[in-house]
């Protein structure tokens, strides 16, 4: 008896380790009745991708909607889009992508940063197959000819999120909710990597642009996936009396900290307003759509991929959520409108050097590490014309410096 | 449990101990388990979902089996966990529960790691493979052996040490990712160029499956037919029997330990230099756990480990071209696989043990 309850236990562990790597739900498959028979008849084109986790992540599932979007617009059936989802960053993903290959896709697609080095591999032994890395820096150097990063200047759509933060400060100001000194910011970040600080910095740049005085306190949690952990340092910020929090972090952990906490947030990857319908505020994230259907019609008409791609407003890869009018501050909307134009117009930049110092000084000059080595080697100048030129020497962010304004909790990640 | 057979209770059965079972009616137990299993996930998988269960197998199968990468992928997984196994048994066998494989395997794999970050272009790959799989050997033996000194000198508790001692592993391994991740602070790390181990006949997974396979043959004559292999049998039954025929029971548990850690190293040797090519607090990826679980499946028997390795890892791919192919999420695929994993160690139960139906009484 005594063996018997012992292998149960040993099931029960096991069942509970396999649900580690899911929970429920369950997504119908991106069928599109139209297309169906007279796609399938002349047309042999097959892409797959590779996710990290499943849909219950903000970064997979903004992935997942993205590449369901762009499929269905391009009338692909469901036999020709294959995902494989919850594939670690490790030799699993390569063999992913070597499966996915051998099923016949022409494009296969992984979205997370540690799948780089899988995909590479994969890229080397199968020549006639394109293989399309979100968020990766190495393409622009290992000049493998089917092998592709891509990215967006997400950092202009998280300075206008950050705008939309600043105006609620200013609402809580002017109510007298909070004085002028009280305006603080949380942020909840997984590492101190360069993707991440830019983000913060330039969502914060966004608050200083309409609410001069605002600071900011950053916590990180050493995981790019990490709801307990996530949940945990907003609560952290909050009791450090923050006002209003934003996270780059992929769970629901810090907007649900907000909701029970009725503090505003600010989210990323997409909105979080059904499960915080009383402090979403707005989100920023990077639709992948356009460039799902960049590549698969570049692919079908025999042209090139370009090997680091990053796109922004223009074909709306950078966007932003609907604004939740109930906790936005009112003006919010035009704010941004007005700011977006500008940016696009070139007439503002969200790294201005007149806009942030560090050390106490405005910066002439800075040395990026875009060229990714293991001595992490500061090679490009990336600062010129008055601000530091994010996101244009490689798609993947690489501003990366800790300026006036923010303290960081936490740097131990 | 013989003893409560004997009163007399007014129920229809009774379960009686089995003396000895013959090994086909064993086998006939078990293969009545897994199509029970397969019929109850297929009313499970008509109730929740739309799909033709007989289809869902074939899937399965296919995510198996379906092309010759496939099945070296399948057979690759089969033993890397085969071998975290075989490395959890001598010391179950003694009846020492080391839950800390999942830990011992990443100390090895930091080991390795260490190995090609460090001396990777220093040392020629022959001897910086010697090195490499030494300190991966010693480094896993030690911190299995921490646990075991505890138990023996202070007879702590192993299964809660042993455990609580893989969260230090993966917190130390976590912190040397970051360490060592590329590009900085990403925590992504970077791919170790040197020391990766030989593709052998256009075949890369061929050495880790042959170093494998002779880990399981040395493991079977160890524990069945060496001096050592019976002296864990003895201490696992009985210490006092062991301490009356003259064994050292403290000896045997520090040595059994670190052949455990030691065979641990190993696993985490070839994830690192074999397989992944780079080190995450995510590379045992759960194995240390359900090594447990084959070994028992098993009866600590290595060659039949072999079988039980493979039903698992073909499980979990069959599992995961579930997901693929019907785009469910892969709470579905776990439902099933937990299913036939229980109907599988339900089955061991009748194996063990009959039911006995009474007789009709009198005053009934």
């Amino acid at each position: 008896m005594k063996k018997f309850i012992s292998l149960l236990l040993g099931a029960v562990m096991l069942v509970a380790m396999l649900g580690m790597f899911a929970a429920c739900g369950k997504t119908e498959p991106a069928t599109n009745p139209d297309a169906d028979v007279q796609v399938e008849a002349t047309d042999d084109f097959k892409i797959g991708f590779i996710f990290l986790h499943d849909e219950n992540s903000t970064y997979d599932k903004n992935f997942l909607d993205g590449a369901e979007k762009a499929t269905a617009e391009l009338g692909l059936t469901a036999e020709q889009v294959i995902f494989k989802t919850n594939i670690p960053e490790g030799n699993e993903c390569y063999e992913a992508a070597a499966d996915l290959a051998d099923q016949g896709c022409d494009i296969v697609f992984a979205n997370s940063f540690g799948h780089e080095p899988y995909m590479l591999k994969a890229a080397k032994e199968f020549p006639e197959v394109e293989f399309c890395h979100a968020t990766g820096t190495t393409a622009h150097t290992e000049n493998v000819a089917n092998f592709h990063n891509a990215f967006a200047s997400i950092y202009e759509g998280r300075y206008l999120a950050g705008i939309a933060a600043g105006m609620k400060l200013n609402e809580m100001i002017e109510s007298g909710k909070i004085t002028a000194d009280q305006a603080k910011m949380g942020y909840v970040g997984a590492f101190t990597y360069a993707e991440v600080v830019s983000g913060y910095t330039s969502f914060y740049l966004g608050a200083k642009s309409v609410c001069p005085n605002v600071t900011m306190e950053v916590q990180f949690t050493g995981s790019w996936y990490d709801e307990a952990l996530e949940k945990e340092a907003a609560t952290k910020l909050l009791s450090n009396n923050c006002v209003l929090i934003s996270q780059h972090a992929d769970s629901m952990g810090a907007p649900t900290a907000c909701e029970n906490a009725g503090v505003p947030n600010v989210s990323y990857n997409g909105s979080t307003q059904s499960a915080c319908p009383n402090t979403f505020i707005i989100s920023s994230r990077i639709d992948w759509a356009p460039y799902f259907k960049y590549i698969i019609e570049s692919n079908k008409n025999g042209e090139a991929i370009a090997y680091d791609w990053c796109e922004g407003f223009e074909v709306g890869s950078v966007a932003l959520t609907d604004i939740n009018e109930a906790v936005a501050a009112p003006g919010t909307k035009e704010a941004i409108e007005e700011a977006k134009a500008k940016l696009i117009a070139g007439e503002i930049h969200v790294f201005d050097t007149n806009a942030f110092t560090v050390g106490g000084e405005k910066l002439e000059s800075y040395m990026a590490d875009v060229d990714t080595d293991p001595a992490y080697e500061k090679d490009t100048e990336a600062i010129s014309d008055g601000y530091f030129h994010e996101s244009e020497y490689r798609s993947a962010p690489y501003f990366d410096m800790q300026i006036d304004g923010i303290t960081l909790l936490n740097s131990a990640f | 449990m013989s003893k409560m057979n004997k009163l007399y209770f007014k129920t229809k059965s009774h379960i009686v101990k089995r003396d000895d079972i013959t090994w086909w009616k064993a086998w006939i137990i078990r293969v009545i388990a897994v199509l029970l299993a397969m019929v109850v996930c297929g009313i499970v998988t008509v109730f929740l979902t739309d799909l033709n269960p007989i289809e869902m197998y074939i899937t399965m199968a296919e995510g198996a089996l379906g092309t010759t990468r496939l099945v070296w992928n399948l057979i690759q997984n089969t033993a890397i966990l085969l071998c975290v196994s075989l490395a959890v048994t001598p010391a179950f066998k003694m009846k020492f529960w080391n839950i800390g494989a999942e830990g011992q395997v990443l100390i090895g794999g930091l080991a390795t790691a260490a190995c090609m970050i460090f001396l990777g272009e220093k040392l020629p790959t022959p001897l910086l493979m010697l090195v490499m799989v030494i300190t991966s050997v010693v480094s896993g033996a030690l911190w299995a052996l921490v646990p075991a000194f505890f138990k023996t000198r202070f007879n702590s508790n192993e299964t809660l040490f042993t455990l609580m001692m893989n969260y230090v592993a993966i917190q130390i391994v976590a912190y040397y990712t970051l360490e060592w991740s590329m590009p900085k602070g990403s925590g992504t790390p970077r791919t170790l160029e040197y020391g990766q181990l030989p593709v052998l006949f256009g075949q890369k997974y061929l050495i880790n499956i042959l170093i494998v396979l002779v880990l399981t043959i040395v493991a079977y004559i160890y524990l069945k037919y060496s001096k050592q292999g019976y002296e864990i049998s003895v201490v696992g039954e009985s210490e006092n029997t062991a301490r009356y025929i003259g064994i050292n029971v403290k000896k045997v548990v520090l040595r059994t330990m670190a052949i455990s850690g030691a065979v641990c190293g190993i696993a985490g040797f070839l994830l690192v230099a074999g397989t992944d090519h780079s080190l995450k607090s995510d590379t045992a990826g759960g194995r240390g756990f359900t090594a447990i679980m084959v070994s028992w499946l098993a009866k600590f028997n290595p060659i039949f480990m072999i079988l039980t390795s493979l039903l698992i890892v073909f499980l979990q791919k069959g599992a995961s071209k579930i997901s693929e192919v019907y785009r469910l999420n892969s709470s579905f695929s776990d439902i099933i696989t937990g299913i036939i994993i229980f109907f599988i160690i339900g089955s061991e139960f009748f194996i063990n043990y009959k039911i006995k139906f009474n007789k009709k009484e009198e005053n009934k």
